[in-house]
């Protein structure tokens, strides 16, 4: 084990090094380039013994990804925002092929209002793709779950794709303290991938032939299925590494100061950090705050959330991307969890585009859930550090 | 066939008898694709894995739960051929093992787009064999145009309207744009042209690195053609200079086959439904292209372009055979 001040981008590259990935197709994109520049230094150095293979688009990047999965070889890849986009066609052919492909997603802003800045508009509407998708609040839980992905995704039970999310220029190009594991541990924590189907001459299927109606309603439901049961094996992995590396991350989500909560916010991601300082503050004061670290949004913690909202007068989602004139995706997300309860819940938008997300910011998310315990909101979507006033 | 034998002698015999691409497959009676196909697997033989992007092969090759391919096989989707196989062969070199993978994409998949991700894997010279089966249009949503339709021919989306007949723009060149890459080895094929054929799909699996083989597949239901023509419709193709025969080493080009004479176009054009409309201007506008590419690419063989045009109102009219076309 030894310790780097290094940034989340380059956390990934080290923790790709250590999960001895084979295959790795690269296309740059902005947060996510300095991912591929360590991994081909690591490669040109002599220190990693994989191919990086520099596709002529992200559309590619995926295809190769893919391609080199069912070939039966640990992969990994990176993007962000159109990249993720362009790609979009391409991650729908993993899930169902069950083919468990680790990528990083630093995400950034997607589309008009062109900027590089972070927002969750890119991989939000991934969701629905049938990967995996997480979301990490520092640059240590960028490598550790890169590391832990891998063990996930290639469960015999799930054999899915995973995404790892995390948040452009405040984790890709912020340097922090990481501890960098040692190979021997990584190694026996994470065995050689051992394929469940693989393209091979010598033992030929066919992957992914056409499929009539008679037989997709069960294909369909067995990716259900494999999702679900991830639910448990982030679970079993997350204290398997906690026990092997003395980290570990609550698994689905992290409860910060809920034991005796009355009212709490959900949070992706770095929005988390800025929240833990507002309940502190909130506790000091005596006022019964907790926040929920959520980390998955697939498999999605329903069962988890219900429970872990129990005794709560009122609860707020933290979203940092809108599908417009709705809500937040996880905000939709929580309250389709927890339909059957009459919580009141509010919708925080904010950080949209880079927009700083202050801790004043927090402060106000808080007040109005707080306030919203007592009595019902005036609306339900909140934005914050909006400039002039909410309609 | 065995390794000491000279590739510039083979010929239809010493194509081996094993498919790789079984019976029982569902393409269209006379289809070009399935002839192609099938005997190139021949010859690739057992360790060789197949990916093939959305096209009609793909449909009629593999629906579950069966397949046609005695090979392993992968689809996902449209514009990734160079892309797909460059991530299985870059599986294989990780796993020591020696399996050929080649990709089977049509026109579209090829021309339009696929364009970018051939471009790529070319460009970074992946061992691979990348194979385009060229029926000159979109057969597999219904016969829309493509780059690689040629000039005056009926789609879907070049019909024959009252103002505007058919496509207005001559068959993109693709082979050119492959032959800048100048890869270790690429050809153009025809089925009618055998052991031409055989040579080619032996040569471009002997060679490693990126290698490129052009077949002109004629389509029955887009060429509204009749199925016991197809092989008669492919030879007449190269005798017409609708299709040429050559391959290139690392750039260096050479021919393979020059017609003893250039038969007329209408000779090919009359036996296939979608260029029935074509007007005598058309034809001549096809003839004279056609003049300028053969003497182009045989220029060394022949003096000056030797241009017959046509003067007659109707030069495709139908011979009356109601299998001729409509």
């Amino acid at each position: 084990m030894v310790t780097k001040v290094i940034s989340a981008d380059h956390a990934v590259a080290w923790a790709v090094r250590l999960a001895r990935a084979e295959v790795v197709p690269a296309f740059p994109i902005t947060p996510q380039t300095l991912i591929m520049e360590l991994i081909s230094e690591f490669i040109n150095d002599g220190e990693m013994d994989a191919e990086l293979i520099p596709a002529e688009s992200e559309h590619s990047v995926m295809s190769v990804a893919v391609g080199a999965s069912a070939g039966g070889v640990r992969t990994f890849t990176a993007s962000a925002s159109q990249g993720l986009a362009l790609m979009h066609e391409m991650l729908y052919a993993a899930p169902q092929n069950r083919l468990p492909v680790v990528m990083v997603n630093v995400n950034r802003s997607l589309g008009a209002a062109a900027g590089i800045w972070l927002e969750h508009n890119d991989s939000m509407p991934e969701r629905e793709s049938g990967w995996l998708q997480c979301y990490v609040e520092d640059n240590q839980e960028s490598l550790d779950m890169v590391l832990q992905a891998y063990r996930i995704a290639e469960d015999i039970q799930v054999m899915l794709p995973t995404m790892v999310c995390l948040d452009g220029f405040v984790l890709s190009h912020t340097v922090e303290r990481v501890e960098i594991p040692g190979q021997e541990d990584v190694d026996a924590f994470l065995p050689k991938f051992k394929p469940m189907n693989v393209l091979d001459t010598e033992s030929p299927k066919v992957f992914n032939p056409i499929v009539p109606p008679d037989y997709v309603v069960e294909m369909r439901y067995q990716l259900d299925w494999a999702m679900d049961s991830a639910r448990e094996v982030i679970e079993k992995v997350d204290k398997e590494f906690g026990a092997r590396f003395g980290r570990s991350y609550g698994g689905l989500f992290e409860r910060y100061r809920m034991e005796d909560a009355e009212y709490a916010l959900i949070t992706l991601g770095t929005a988390t950090t800025t929240a833990r300082a507002a309940v502190d503050e909130l506790r000091a004061q005596g006022k019964k705050a907790g926040l929920i670290k959520l980390r998955f949004m697939r498999p999605f913690p329903e069962k988890e959330l219900v429970e872990a909202t129990e005794g709560l007068r009122a609860l707020g989602v933290f979203d940092r991307s809108i599908a417009m004139n709705r809500y937040g995706p996880v905000f939709t997300e929580v309250r389709g969890a927890l339909a059957s309860t009459d919580l009141p819940l509010t919708d925080h938008i904010g950080g949209l585009g880079g927009r700083d997300l202050t801790l004043e910011d927090m402060r106000a998310i808080y007040s109005i859930i707080g306030r919203s315990a007592e009595s019902r909101p005036e609306r339900c979507v909140f934005w914050h550090s909006l400039r002039g006033e909410q309609r | 066939m065995s390794e000491a034998k000279d590739i510039t002698k083979l010929t239809l015999r010493d194509v081996p008898n094993k498919d790789y691409f079984l019976w029982g497959h569902g393409a269209c009676p006379g289809c070009g694709v399935a002839i192609a196909v099938k005997n190139i697997m021949r010859i690739l033989g057992p360790d060789t894995i197949v990916y093939v992007p959305a096209s009609c092969l793909v449909v009629f090759a593999a629906q579950y739960p069966t397949s046609a391919f005695d090979v392993p096989y992968f689809f996902t989707a449209f514009e990734n051929t160079g892309a797909v196989a460059t991530g299985i062969k870059a599986a294989m070199r990780r796993k020591g093992k020696k399996a050929a993978v080649v990709g089977f994409a049509g026109d579209g998949g090829t021309f339009d787009i696929g364009l970018q991700a051939l471009s790529g894997a070319a460009d970074r010279n992946e061992d691979i064999l990348y194979v385009c089966l060229d029926n000159e249009a979109y057969m597999n949503t219904g016969i829309q145009m493509s780059g690689a339709t040629p000039f005056g021919a009926w789609t879907t989306t070049s019909p024959v309207g009252k103002v505007i007949k058919g496509k207005r723009r001559f068959k993109k060149d693709v082979d050119h744009i492959m032959a800048a890459h100048e890869p270790p080895y690429m050809a153009t094929l025809s089925i009618a042209h055998f052991n031409d054929f055989v040579r080619k799909v032996e040569r471009a699996k002997s060679i490693e690195g990126f290698r490129f083989l052009h077949v002109l597949t004629p389509c029955v239901p887009g060429w509204r053609s009749e199925s016991s023509r197809t092989m008669e419709i492919a030879k007449l193709a190269v005798e017409t200079g609708m299709w040429t025969l050559f391959e290139a080493v690392k750039g260096e080009s050479s021919l393979t086959y020059k017609p003893s004479t250039m038969l007329p176009v209408t000779d090919y054009l009359k036996l296939q439904g979608r260029f029935a409309h074509m007007t005598v201007d058309d034809v001549n506008a096809l003839q004279r292209w056609l003049c300028m590419k053969w003497w182009v690419h045989y220029k060394d063989q022949v003096e000056a372009p030797p241009c017959k045009l046509y003067e007659t109102e109707r030069p495709v009219a139908h011979d009356g055979d109601p299998l001729h076309g409509v």
